[in-house]
């Protein structure tokens, strides 16, 4: 097993109990922060340990023991929790699965974005503040305080440890997507061919929509956004050549995609369309990869089809981003004039885009306007930190 | 849970109060009270409706001497107007009780130290 695969599993394994644990934990002492601190400290023990000493038969059980120990010591001053600790015996009755209450308690809405998207890795994933920090780059300290500051604010502020009632539901529900739809986007724009060092955030974002299907089972958005994330997943392998460049989808292998994959999303996604009605963003943004992914060469791609999809979308949630991507297919249906007319609109709102001077170039250079597209593309260059895009946009100059 | 709700108003707010028919005004009102009536068993008799901005008096201690000045410690175009003490069981309760309330148009909400 290479270390990357090693550090996959011991992800994976931690991932697959880590909330589990907290859930229980936060049930059973009734406090969020002394909980989350426990199940934490167990974590950081178990990958110090793990690597050198092998995966334990039963992973929860070990986890479960170093928290449970540490808690008697730790929470000496407290009585009651102690008490309460000692009681607790494994395995935990399997009642109900209390990661969903974990999981909207961690994106309550009184909670920064920031703060929301931290807990959540820490508490649900099992991440170390460590890990999140590397995946943010932020430094430690600060993203440490970041869960501190949110950890206090649920204790003082009296955030429910509570799924939402059905009038609440929808509402809190968008909130929890939005959280890892925001995960899902960070991990796969900074993901580079070599991770070996960095902890992929799409899979904690598939993970944690795949967890939320399988507990809400019946929310379409929930399968939309599953959907979508595995359709970006499937084109993964064609993202980089071999030197670790990024590659266009227009100039992607389309061989390298993972067509079993794609049938699999794209199935859900039907399935789910049959069964409600209007569509939802996130279902709508899927349709969309499916349309692409569907497609045998660039060429062949149903720009009709996806233009409609932008259309729908623009209708449940008006953006002056999704208008950015929608001129994409407005260029390939009604031609590049078309387009460039329609970033004329958007040039006030999008000015400090990069996408937006990227898809301009292009645009220009196929109107024909090369000295114009040159000057997009310096633009672009300017304001994006990504280094493979910024590479991209290099060898784009260089070339024309 | 005690929470203190502080009542934010804006120029705007106070715009559209000034140009209201006494109908509408009335209206407005009754709004409000029915609001109080509604969540009678939440709201504690802590509270009040305070006088307007210019009515406000700072004093600042930091320095080698009291300082007092005229007008609210913060100038700003949003400014507190009154504040209520309610009783509930959590953030979330408190959240629905607030999200109901049909007078001015912030409203912060800030847990009591218990």
């Amino acid at each position: 097993m290479t270390s990357d695969t090693a550090a996959d599993e011991l992800a994976r394994v931690v991932r697959e109990h880590a909330g589990r644990l907290a859930a229980s934990l936060v049930s059973l002492l009734g406090d969020f922060p002394a909980a989350e601190d426990l199940v934490q400290d167990a974590v950081e023990i178990a990958l110090r340990r793990w690597p050198e000493e092998g995966i334990p038969d039963r992973p929860d059980a070990w986890l479960f023991t170093v928290a449970k120990r540490r808690g008697v010591d730790v929470l000496r001053r407290q009585e009651n929790y102690r008490t309460k600790l000692a009681q607790l015996q494994w395995p935990v009755p399997p009642a109900s699965d209390d990661r969903l209450r974990l999981i909207f308690t961690c994106c309550h809405p009184a909670l920064a974005r920031e703060a929301q998207i931290a807990l959540t890795l820490r508490v649900v994933c099992g991440l170390t503040t460590a890990q999140i920090a590397a995946a943010f780059l932020v430094p430690e300290t600060t993203l440490a305080q970041r869960i501190t500051r949110a950890k206090r604010k649920i204790a003082d502020a009296g955030i429910p440890y509570r799924i939402p009632r059905d009038d609440e539901l929808a509402v809190r529900l968008n909130e929890v997507l939005a959280v890892i739809y925001l995960l899902f986007n960070e991990g796969y724009l900074s993901s580079t061919p070599d991770r070996a060092h960095s902890r992929d955030l799409v899979d904690d974002a598939e993970w944690l929509t795949a967890l939320l299907a399988g507990l809400l089972p019946n929310e379409p958005e929930v399968t939309g956004l599953l959907a979508l994330i595995r359709l970006h997943r499937a084109r993964v392998a064609a993202r980089f050549t071999a030197d670790g460049d990024l590659v266009l989808l227009q100039d992607q292998d389309r061989t390298k995609w993972d067509h079993a994959a794609i049938a699999d999303a794209t199935a859900l996604l039907t399935r789910t369309a049959r069964r409600h009605r209007s569509p939802g963003p996130y279902q709508l943004q899927a349709a969309i990869a499916a349309c692409h992914c569907e497609a045998p060469t660039w060429a062949d791609t149903d720009w009709h089809q996806i233009l409609v999809l932008y259309d729908m979308l623009l209708l449940v949630e008006p953006s002056a981003v999704t208008r950015l991507h929608r001129s994409v297919a407005v260029r390939y249906v009604h031609g590049v004039r078309a387009a460039l007319s329609e970033l004329d609109d958007l040039d006030a709102t999008l000015q400090n885009y990069p996408l937006y001077h990227a898809i301009r170039a292009e645009l220009l250079r196929a109107d024909g306007r090369p000295s114009e597209a040159h000057e997009a593309d310096r633009h672009a260059i300017e304001l994006t930190s990504n280094p493979a895009q910024r590479d991209l946009l290099h060898a784009r100059i260089a070339k024309n | 849970m005690k929470y203190v709700l502080m009542f934010v108003e804006t120029e705007e707010f106070a715009k559209e109060l000034e140009a209201m028919s006494p109908p509408e005004l009335e209206q407005a009102y009754q709004r409000v009270n029915q609001w109080f009536i509604d969540h009678a068993a939440k709201i504690t008799n802590r509270g009040a409706k305070l006088q307007g901005a210019p009515s406000a008096t700072t004093v600042r201690l930091d320095g080698t001497e009291p300082v007092t000045t005229d007008g609210p410690f913060m100038e700003g175009k949003e400014v507190i107007s009154g504040f209520l003490v309610i009783d509930v069981a959590d953030l979330d309760e408190a959240l629905r009780v607030v999200k109901t309330w049909p007078g001015c148009p912030v409203v912060e909400i800030r847990p009591v130290e218990s």
